[in-house]
């Protein structure tokens, strides 16, 4: 059996001497582990892969997995988004062989605790000598705020990963130690799920370790963290550094996945030392934050004073013991490369006992003795900055040249040499470049594994698998940063029974609490209800150019007077009615589409979709349309596509906070422009055709044939627009959506009476609900109109700072 | 010698500012060697709602002040006596030669607030520029020793660059503001860090006071009509830090009172301020530093 997968699967597996491989031991016999996952898949035909490969992108794609490629990339735009890169074949390991790298991880955590915390307290390490002086004094991430200061709960690191790999002898070696904010557990799911579809057979799936336990456990951990702090009374919340940060999607995927609050700085404000989040109802206490942010730009006041995305007093909450940080502030110091190369010598002072695992191994320069054995074995070692954090798989190779013992000498403290580590290669899908799935072979591949680990009452949890980074190429270890065109895959951790289900229920007695949805951050509050205010600008300046260019195409006279006033109106907007796809058009929705980027935790991926799809049409589908008839179905197209975002929201958004701010944004603004629409068109000056073209505007038509059966008048055009509480196209309907949103509102009500909101809409509704159309004159729309704007004005000072 | 000192700044907010937050460091520290506080008091108008006194990293006195509410103008009045005791005289340990520095510095295992390890290298507001090292090196080069080095390449600095209180700003770099030879205390105190720094001299920024009306007979010095910034520079093992001011080419002795102590502007700032506003500010700043007879 063993032999039998080999012939065909792995043909074009060429094991690299000197190298390690996942798959085949020493001997090139398979390793058991794999056996059961490789007979399945040598059953499959090159077309059958394909389909199954296409499966997993699919998900991924409908998902919207994502990942911003920094820019300098292909297209230049900083905010690109890339597909995530998933490489389809898991990487197989037994749980014996998983279980001896968390131990080993296990006392590397410990480890790493201790020195931060020396670091921050006592600083015996230094006074020892067991760590330069100097060094840490160097570091941009010893951050001397923090000097002193005991974290809540009494623990510095909370949320860990380690990045390892095997060497040529089949040992497994530590390659950095990730700290400061760790990314990729959210997307190792997303891993898992797409190659559940994948590979979807339950003789492989039942004896692979299940992820969402760990996730049950560290969320347990934070509740557990902000419960520690002396207000007892603080929720946790996922700190994010916002829509631009290149693992952005993994924050928002893991802020719902948890059910916890996606924040960023300007969430936050601290008052007596008290971290809080500005909610719709006020502020409201905080008391552990996940950052995602590096800690310098966490509080601009005491630390990064350039940092446009953090908040001012956060440390102060920290120093006064209310707030706990995963991972402290400062922690970050562990992730520089030069600590790697003292971390062996520190394990035998602090606990009597050598590295259990490992690290890659590792010389500071600033020593002479040091500086004398890197140049002379400077053939095998990588050099590279002694400060540096990144790992050294993603530093460009600057493997030492000859003649570099000079430079190694003129640079000293600021360099570390790395012993250049030839990794272990797994089985990799390789395609030429363009060429269709199908035609890929089974090749080697270096790579790396990425070990998340978690901090619990009971010890640390380590998510079993399910993050590997796999290199572009053999013979290059740089080329698997994702930048690069590396590529990520699923982890399996296999065992010899089928393994219990898990799934994120907290255990008996687990101190959760469901997320309070009242908390809804006023600056999402304030997007929604922006994202509600632009789409309905961007419908109305697509049905005002449609208007248009319907009756452009019958008259073909450009100088009608009812045509020039509907230019003059629309460009009072900033909307060049005459061009087929006005760019007031796609400004409209570009604002919209900016709004609900930065509210995506909060958004379902279809109505993201839809917006992302109603920007591509206007912008790129549409672009050659024609004046005239063209155009005008080009206009078709687009409100169709508004539509449908507008029926997913109605359809699918849950009827909480969130959505009330949205509609409220589109109730003002399609009052307004209604009422903007029968000043200009309803004006006794205008020319003929004007009431016909407003009622049209509003999308009426079938309404007005059917209420009134007269011809079309003043009157009529009023009724139906401003003062019919049926017809949603109608001032009154809005004015009453606004008036039972309002009404729902927190603090709607002050003392038992309608608080300021309120106060101004009850007015309008009650006259507009027994006017009749002769006193809404061009004045009473005008007055309208500043009323409007004051509510909305009334609606951000109450809820949206 | 016994002074009073007083000091008012005033800020005007063009739109209101809405929950501020503000980190001043205005109050000497009672710990300074070389100068004794006999009274202090800083007042703050309006009063915040949240007010408290605490050390930073580096030993100096910080006042945290919050306001929940919004505010369109501040007042900051401070009002100190101090005695300064003396200056400080040539140290009698004599201090090492630069190019012994270094591995004076590699033996050192202390990370205190007072270690010159903080001050090698960059620091956030002083990076290390090239220009400005190779006229320090120039300047430096027939300095027997370190001490003499500090006091040459401060004398050198003064003559290089003219003060000019109007061609610079608080966030000018010292290679900006070296380039142009122009500047007032803090551009002089930063360009001199920088250049010590750049030849291996640890080297740190000191806010304070100086002394309004110069001793009878001698001239009025630059940097009298606001807060003054100098240079304390680590002259090796023994011989310890020295103080001096290259604005006005001098040990800053007797006449000069300090407030704090870091590795640049940033770490010292006597006002430090987070405020959520959509207009600018306008500021004003009134100093006086008298001696009184004891």
């Amino acid at each position: 059996m063993s032999a039998s997968p080999k012939s065909d699967l792995f043909a074009d597996y060429a094991l690299l001497p000197g190298v390690a491989d996942e798959v085949f031991d020493a001997e090139g016999q398979m390793r058991p582990v794999w056996r059961r996952f490789v007979e399945r898949f040598a059953r499959l035909t090159p077309d059958e892969v394909a389909a199954r490969f296409e499966r997993g992108n699919q998900y991924l794609r409908d998902a919207g997995v994502f990942y911003r490629q920094y820019s300098g990339g292909a297209s230049g735009d900083p905010l690109a988004e890339r597909e995530w890169p998933l490489a389809h074949l898991p990487v197989i390991l037994h749980e014996r062989e998983w279980q001896g790298i968390c131990d080993g991880l296990g006392q590397r955590a410990d480890l790493l605790e201790q020195v931060v915390a020396d670091l921050y307290g006592p600083g015996r390490l230094v006074a020892e000598g067991h760590l330069p002086a100097s060094l840490i004094a160097a570091s941009p991430q010893w951050l001397r705020p923090m000097v002193g200061v005991a974290p809540v709960g009494g623990k510095f690191l909370h949320q860990l990963a380690f990045e390892i790999g095997r060497s040529p002898d089949g040992s497994w070696l530590v390659l950095g130690d990730r700290v400061q904010a760790p990314s990729g557990a959210g997307f190792a799911l997303e891993n898992r799920m797409a190659t559940g579809r994948i590979f979807p057979e339950r003789v492989v799936r039942a004896y692979t370790h299940r992820l969402a336990g760990f996730f049950g456990a560290f969320r347990g951990a934070l509740e557990g963290l902000a419960a520690a702090t002396p207000d007892r009374n603080g929720r946790a919340a996922i700190l994010t550094p916002g829509p631009s940060n290149d693992t952005y999607y993994e924050h928002t995927y893991i802020a719902r996945y948890l059910g916890l609050m996606l924040l960023e700085g300007e969430d936050l404000l601290v008052e007596n030392g008290q971290a809080k989040v500005r909610t719709i109802e006020g502020p409201m206490p905080l008391g552990a934050l996940w950052r995602r942010i590096d800690a310098g730009f966490a509080d601009p006041l005491e630390l990064n004073a350039d940092s446009r995305i953090g908040t001012p007093g956060l440390v102060e909450a920290v120093r006064q013991g209310r707030l706990g940080m995963v991972n402290a502030l400062g922690s970050g110091v562990l992730e520089m490369r030069a600590m790697m190369a003292f971390l062996p010598r520190i394990a035998q002072v602090l606990t009597g006992k050598p590295l259990a695992l490992p690290n890659i191994a590792t010389w500071w320069c600033g020593g002479a003795a040091q500086r004398a054995y890197v140049r002379q074995h400077a053939a095998r070692m990588m050099l590279g900055p002694a400060l540096a954090v990144d790992l050294p798989v993603d530093q460009r190779a600057e493997a030492a040249r000859p003649g570099a013992g000079d430079w190694i000498e003129a640079q000293g403290a600021a360099l570390v040499a790395q012993e250049a580590v030839a990794l272990s290669t797994t089985p990799t899908w390789v395609t030429e470049p363009g060429a269709a799935l199908n035609t890929g072979r089974i090749l080697p591949r270096p790579m790396t594994i990425r070990v998340f680990a978690a901090r619990t009452p009971a010890g640390w949890a380590f998510m079993p698998g399910g993050y590997a980074r796999i290199g572009r190429a053999t013979g290059d270890a740089t080329a698997l940063a994702m930048q690069r065109g590396g590529s990520v895959a699923d982890v399996w951790i296999i065992a010899d029974r089928p393994v219990p289900q898990v799934s994120l229920h907290p255990a008996p007695g687990a101190p959760f609490r469901r997320a309070n949805p009242g908390a809804m951050p006023a600056r999402a509050a304030d997007n929604l209800f922006w994202l509600g205010r632009y789409i309905e600008r961007a419908e109305d300046a697509v049905r005002l150019t449609r208007a248009y260019h319907l009756r452009l195409a019958s008259t073909d006279n450009p100088s009608d007077p009812l045509l020039r006033r509907l230019r003059g109106f629309a460009k009072g907007y900033g909307i060049e009615v005459g061009r087929p796809v006005p760019q007031g058009v796609l400004d409209r929705i570009g604002a919209a589409r900016s709004c609900a980027a930065k509210v995506r935790d909060r958004f379902s991926i279809d109505g993201w979709r839809a917006l992302v799809d109603l920007e591509h049409t206007a912008q790129v589908t549409l672009k050659g349309a024609q004046p005239g008839d063209d155009a005008a179905r080009a206009m078709s197209v687009l409100v169709r596509k508004i539509s449908g975002f507008s029926g997913l929201v109605q359809d699918n958004m849950y009827r909480f906070q969130g959505w009330r701010f949205l509609s409220m944004g589109r109730a003002i603004e399609r009052a307004d422009s209604l009422a903007a629409l029968l000043q200009e068109f309803a004006d006794p000056a205008a020319p003929e055709g004007a009431l016909d073209l407003a009622v049209e505007v509003a999308d009426s038509v079938l309404t007005h044939r059917r209420r009134y059966l007269a011809e079309t008048s003043r009157d009529t055009v009023v009724d139906l627009l401003a003062l019919d509480g049926d017809n949603p196209r109608s001032v009154l309907f809005q004015l009453r959506q606004l008036h039972t949103q309002a009404a729902a509102l927190p603090d709607a009500l002050d003392n038992g009476r309608p608080a300021a909101l309120l106060r101004a809409i009850v007015p309008l509704d009650a006259a507009l609900s027994v006017d009749s159309p002769e006193q809404i004159d061009s004045e009473r729309l005008g007055a309208l109109r500043r009323q409007l704007s004051a509510i909305s004005d009334l609606i951000a000072a109450a809820y949206l700072r | 010698m016994l002074y009073d000192i007083k000091l008012v700044i005033d800020y005007d907010y063009a739109a209101p500012a809405e929950h501020s937050r503000m980190l001043l460091r205005l109050l000497p520290s009672r710990f300074l060697a070389g100068q004794e506080l006999l009274s202090a008091d800083l007042q703050i108008d309006p009063e915040p709602d949240e007010r408290r006194e605490g050390f930073d990293f580096f030993g100096n006195a910080v006042t945290s002040a919050v306001w929940h509410g919004s505010m369109h103008a501040l007042q900051l009045t401070l009002t100190l006596r101090v005695r300064r005791l003396v200056g400080p005289k040539p140290g009698t340990v004599p201090s090492p030669a630069l190019t012994a520095l270094g591995g004076q510095l590699a033996g050192l295992r202390d990370l205190g607030p007072d270690s010159p390890l903080h001050h090698i290298g960059p620091s956030p507001r002083i990076a290390l520029s090239a220009p400005i090292t190779a006229f320090a090196k120039g300047a430096t080069r027939a300095a027997p020793d370190t001490r003499a080095a500090v006091v040459a390449l401060g004398r050198a600095l003064h003559r290089a660059m003219t003060f000019d209180a109007e061609a610079t700003s608080v966030e000018t770099t010292p290679a900006q503001a070296f380039a142009q030879r122009r500047g007032v205390c803090q551009d002089f105190a930063q360009v001199m860090i920088a250049g010590l720094r750049g030849i291996g001299v640890p080297a740190g920024y000191v806010s304070g006071f100086l002394r309004t009306e110069p001793p009878p007979g001698q001239p009025r010095l630059e940097g009298v009509d606001a807060m003054h910034a100098w240079v304390r520079a680590w002259t090796g093992e023994g011989s310890g830090w020295i103080e001096i001011d290259p604005t006005n080419d001098r040990i800053a002795g007797e006449d000069y009172v300090t407030v704090a102590r870091g590795r640049d502007y940033g770490d010292v700032a006597p006002v430090l301020g987070a405020m959520r506003t959509s207009g600018g500010q306008g500021t004003r700043q009134a100093v006086d530093m008298v001696p009184i007879d004891e």
